[in-house]
């Protein structure tokens, strides 16, 4: 294992300093470790917007909070829920009195910290609701969209909970704006290598050589198959099928795409898998307002890539192209 | 008689931790097959973190039902993941069983264990069979129900529930995951260890140590 780090047990820790310090118009500390803020935040008259998850994924979580993006973020150990209690911190650290939308991922360790921070935030009499993203087509068969995990599309549902909330919607017209995104956001992993947490210092599972697995999770799940490795144009319509398959895409729809990579892919590569997902949903009816491609919502060290697709509508546009500032996602007024 | 008081549970704690750290790179390893690695990870920290409370001088004054509610604050405060909400339910139930008998004698384990796994069912939902941590701890409990029905001392008792506990860990090879990560595989999780299944029969073979060993002189603990 060939890495920059001082403590393989301390790798969030020391990764949090170096946030802190590199970015101290973005990021806050707050009395608890795992819990970073926006300065401005709580923002007066604004809904708080809250989410959090495992480290390894950087930029996400804590590279979206921001200027109209999210006012804190509750920061797990390595691919792991953060605890309840920094979930809790978090809805204080962004609650202006309007309420917290928290905006998370669909994994078990996550909707169980959140469910109890949620019931001990009404104790502090703290008003939470809560929208969970299950957007990666590979997790589960569309009849049990339920158990599908939240992956890349997270980032789509942060953004326009974020917009709404900035635009001085009320806690349920944020909340609404949120699920909608992710309702109609569908997303596909596809992965080249394995990935090494570094206090586990050795791969987390294996992808042989020569060999690339559709579906593959953001910890490594294992997908929907393992085939040969093929060119960025095969892999492009192995991940474009599945993804604009599932609802709700028809031909004619206007829709946002977000290819991000894994962590190890060199953003040439996503490029060029950009091009061809680009003519493939052309070919599809599917055109295209706004394109995404980099690291946006990684895995460690892994190789690969993740298709995000969502449908838009007057509403949802005008939530993505609404001005945002941070460290994952920055962009101005127009498009 | 002997009691399942702050000491026993403060040296309880300390054997799980010592256990954990052992088989933290096992348990690691079990997960990154079926889920994300994490798992020896966040109970080998865990439970250490809840060992330390228990190393402090002003915990071991502490009856069992506030004990146990400062090291369900460490779950809840440190710990995340699934496991962290999931023991910290456990220690909570078990802080309101000893909420009603402050005093449990030892052979009053089974008690102690229904909590406990209560607990565990009641915050993660998981029936048996779903390839879980409650595939051992169900298991578990029965038996040490069974020899508390049929009379058994206490290390009797505990000795039961941790080789049901061990086997019930064994038979989650068997099992198709249905909750948690690992549900996404389906029948690829056939095969494979459950990871917290494995670290409850840890924790289960700990209470039987324990309670096979008389309990060490005052100071000792």
């Amino acid at each position: 294992m060939q890495r920059l780090i001082n403590d393989p047990d301390n790798v969030v820790e020391d990764g949090v300093k170096g946030y802190l310090k590199a970015h101290p118009e973005l990021f806050a500390a707050t009395a608890n470790a795992r819990v970073l803020k926006y300065p401005r935040a709580p923002i007066a008259g604004k809904v708080g917007v809250v989410t959090g998850g495992g480290s390894g994924h950087e930029p996400a979580f804590l590279g979206y909070v921001g200027e109209n993006l999210v006012d804190a973020v509750a920061i797990g150990e390595i691919f792991s829920s953060p605890p309840a209690r920094a979930f809790l911190d978090a809805f204080a650290a962004a609650d202006s009195g309007q309420g917290v939308a928290c905006l998370y991922g669909n994994y078990a360790g996550d909707n169980m910290n959140v469910k109890m921070a949620v019931k001990m935030a009404a104790k502090e009499g703290i008003t939470v609701k809560t929208v969970v993203a299950n957007d990666d087509v590979a997790s589960a068969p569309r009849d049990q969209i339920e158990k599908r995990r939240g992956v890349a599309g997270e980032i789509f549902m942060w953004k326009a909970g974020a917009a709404a909330a900035a635009e001085g919607a009320g806690l349920d017209g944020v909340i609404a704006a949120a699920q909608k995104a992710i309702d109609n956001c569908r997303s596909i992993g596809l992965g080249l290598t394995s990935c090494t947490i570094p206090a586990v210092g050795k791969p987390n599972f294996t992808i042989e050589a020569g060999k690339m697995e559709l579906g593959i999770g953001h910890h490594g799940e294992p997908g929907i198959e393992v085939v040969d490795l093929a060119s960025a144009d095969q892999a492009a319509e192995m991940m474009v099928r599945p993804v604009i398959e599932d609802v709700p895409f028809t031909a004619g729809d206007e829709v946002a795409v977000l290819v991000s990579g894994l962590g190890a892919t060199p953003l040439v590569e996503l490029h060029i898998l950009y091009a061809k997902i680009h003519d493939l949903l052309g070919d599809a009816g599917l055109a295209t307002h706004r394109a995404y491609v980099g690291n946006y919502f990684t895995s460690l060290d892994m190789m690969g890539a993740t298709l995000t697709v969502m449908r838009l509508d007057d509403e949802i546009k005008r939530l993505i192209d609404h001005p945002c500032h941070s460290l994952g996602l920055t962009q101005g007024r127009q498009a | 008689m002997e009691q399942l008081d702050t000491p026993f549970l403060i040296r309880l704690f300390r054997a799980v931790a010592l256990q954990l750290e052992e088989h933290r790179e096992q348990l690691c390893a079990l997960d990154g097959e079926i889920g994300d690695g994490d798992h020896g990870t966040s109970m080998a920290n865990g439970f250490a973190a809840v060992a330390r409370l228990g190393q402090r001088p002003e915990t071991r004054a502490l009856a069992p039902a506030a004990f146990l509610r400062q090291a369900a604050s460490v779950f809840l405060g440190d710990v995340g993941a699934t496991v962290g909400p999931l023991y910290a339910s456990a220690l909570l139930q078990a802080a309101k069983l000893y909420d009603t008998r402050p005093d449990l004698p030892v052979e009053e384990l089974a008690l102690l264990l229904q909590a406990l796994t209560d607990g565990i069912a009641a915050r993660g939902k998981a029936d048996p069979g779903d390839k879980t941590m409650l595939d051992a701890w169900l298991p578990a409990l029965s038996a040490a129900q069974q020899a508390r029905g049929e009379g058994a001392l206490a290390a009797d008792q505990a000795r039961a529930a941790a080789i049901a506990a061990e086997e019930g860990a064994q038979a989650t090879i068997t099992m198709i995951a249905s909750r948690g990560r690992a549900a996404r595989l389906n029948e690829r999780s056939l095969g494979k260890l459950d990871p917290g299944a494995v670290s409850a029969s840890l924790i289960l073979s700990c209470f039987a140590e324990l309670l096979a060993s008389p309990a060490p002189g005052p100071g000792e603990a």
